[in-house]
């Protein structure tokens, strides 16, 4: 029998679900585990936190996933793969080892990716990728920035023997590229085949979107037990093809059609898939049907990879308010249309310029108000909502008066009241010479 | 003026994800049946696309085929109102789109 690698998906984002990685780690005889939480917006963020507290800018639930992650995957012999360091891969580290330490596990290696942080780096006449301005044309403090690292950054630490990689930015499908890599040797530009662990990877960065999550249509797209629905599990072979599948006693499913939304998901081109490791081809992927919850993927490719790496700059976007009121019962959409109206006209004298504003009547046109759908005519349940976005927290606090304001002084019915106040980041993405970025790793021992 | 008569959409061959990257939102759609990849195809057009929602797409639509497995994939360019961190769209990642994109009326 060929030898198989099994890679499973510990966390598809940031705030994903620890129980189903748990199950995974204590039953799916994994090799390695991934744990994926980093996106745009969560980089901007750890930034954030770790300017408010520089012991801070790493993954909230690391704590939690690592208690409960780290003595089974001890057990089982899985090396976990994971960027939950996020903005601040050292103090992950660290914690992680003082919780091994604890937890009795000595000896235990964690190894601290670090040199993704290129604030030093990146010229300000660097143009912005998907618009036509510099870096220096944006007008918001700068937070944070970050290149994708790839497998060449990992693959030292896994060299190392270490059981648990934690780094920043690594980019998600690099996650498990890297293991591959290490596991069946192969070469740094054997394109296609980085091409096809890229694809396994892609799979499982996600998380339960290939088992069965954020595909449920009822009545056309049933999924069984998604209350329960487990991470994906991919059996991986020496050629890169793979079968994904999932624990037999977890809900959800793996079908061909949960793992083709999931192949071209946040895909453009998918012939020109770029990561820090391959110019990867999902073009001409083959899938099919190899037991039950079992999905054959193979003939993806690649040809080789990017001479720059993706950078993700996050800015300080100021404060987004956001509040709402109800109005319910006969002509409850004419009062809510009354209540926006007289927001909008008691707003404009009351905000600068560089504030923005919109008002949703949500039961009757919110998502889709931008793209012109045709509003329902006499909703009876209907929330006003109003969003703001100013550099002044004082704007956003006037908006959420005003909007209160309204159970006594807007139309008739009007309750539910709840308004709150959060910080607010932008990104844009640049690019960069990847041999400007110098990748470390630090061995910590429990 | 008589209501039209209910017609068949994207959603009644087809199914779809959307996924965001910056201000740029991506819809893959594939059809249940592979005998439905011709309407879906002549259905999604770039242009097609772009024009019935010129409000939200700014820019280019870009179309790939995938036909080994029934699939189109939709670039959408400027169609986030900004983006998930610029947008004040209650769904600011513009997940519901691919709901936008099962909505469109099915090609003659």
């Amino acid at each position: 029998m060929a030898d198989v690698f099994r890679i499973g998906t510990g966390a598809g984002f940031s705030a994903d679900r620890l129980g189903p990685a748990v199950e995974l780690a204590r039953f799916g005889a994994l090799d390695c585990m991934i744990i994926e939480c980093v996106g745009e917006r969560t980089l901007a963020f750890g930034h954030r936190d770790r300017l408010l507290d520089p012991s801070r800018g790493y993954n909230a639930q690391l704590e939690a996933r690592m208690r409960a992650l780290l003595p089974p995957c001890r057990k089982s012999g899985t090396t976990i793969v994971t960027n939950m360091g996020v903005a601040n891969p050292r103090a992950a580290a660290e914690h992680t080892v003082a919780i091994a330490s604890e937890l009795g596990l000595g000896g235990l290696k964690v190894a601290c990716i670090e040199g993704d942080e290129v604030s030093d780096l990146v010229d300000p006449d660097t143009p912005l990728m998907d618009e036509p301005r510099k870096l220096r044309d944006m007008e918001l403090p700068i937070v944070g920035m970050n290149a994708y690292l790839g497998i060449d950054a990992i693959l030292p630490a896994l060299q190392a023997g270490a059981d648990v990689v934690i780094g920043g930015r690594l980019a998600d499908p690099s996650l498990s590229l890297a293991p591959l890599v290490h596991r069946f040797g192969w070469g740094l530009d054997a394109w296609e085949t980085l091409g096809a662990g890229t694809l396994v990877g892609h799979l499982l960065e996600c998380g339960m979107q290939v088992t069965g999550g954020y595909f449920a249509d009822p009545g056309i797209k049933d999924v069984p037990n998604l209350a329960d629905c487990g991470f994906p599990i991919a059996e991986v072979t020496n050629d890169g093809s793979a079968v994904i599948t999932k624990l037999p006693q977890a809900g959800g499913c793996v079908t061909l059609a949960t793992v083709k939304e999931q192949l071209l998901y946040e895909v453009h081109d998918p012939a020109r898939y770029l990561t820090p490791d391959v110019t990867a081809d999902f073009s001409r992927v083959s899938l099919r049907q190899a037991g039950e919850n079992r999905i054959r993927v193979a003939d993806a490719g690649g040809r080789a990879r990017p001479k720059q790496l993706k950078v993700t700059i996050g800015f300080d976007g100021g404060f987004i308010g956001e509040a709402g009121v109800s109005y319910a019962g006969a002509n409850a959409q004419r009062r809510a249309q009354l209540a926006a109206d007289v927001l909008r006209e008691r707003l404009r004298p009351l905000l600068r310029n560089d504030a923005a504003t919109r008002v949703d009547l949500v039961g009757v046109n919110s998502l889709f108000a931008t793209a012109g759908a045709q509003p329902d005519q006499d909703a009876e349940d209907v929330r006003v909502r109003v969003a703001l976005r100013s550099p002044r927290r004082d704007d956003a606090e006037l908006m959420l008066w005003e909007v209160e304001s309204l159970l006594c002084c807007g139309p008739a019915g009007g309750g539910g009241f709840r308004g709150a106040i959060v910080p607010s980041v932008v990104t844009r993405s640049v690019l960069i010479d990847r041999t400007c970025v110098k990748p470390r790793v630090t061995m910590l021992v429990a | 003026m008589a209501p039209a008569a209910p017609h068949r959409t994207v959603r009644d061959i087809a199914h779809a994800r959307a996924g965001d990257k910056g201000n740029i939102s991506s819809v893959c759609v594939w059809v249940h049946d592979p005998a439905d990849y011709e309407l879906l195809k002549k259905t999604l057009t770039g242009e097609a696309v772009k024009a019935a929602y010129p409000g939200l797409i700014r820019g280019a639509v870009q179309r790939y085929e995938i036909a080994q497995l029934h699939g189109l994939n939709l670039v959408m360019h400027e169609a986030l109102e900004g983006g998930v961190n610029a947008s004040l769209n209650l769904d600011s990642h513009g997940k519901s789109w691919s709901y936008l994109i099962l909505a469109l009326p099915l090609a003659e």
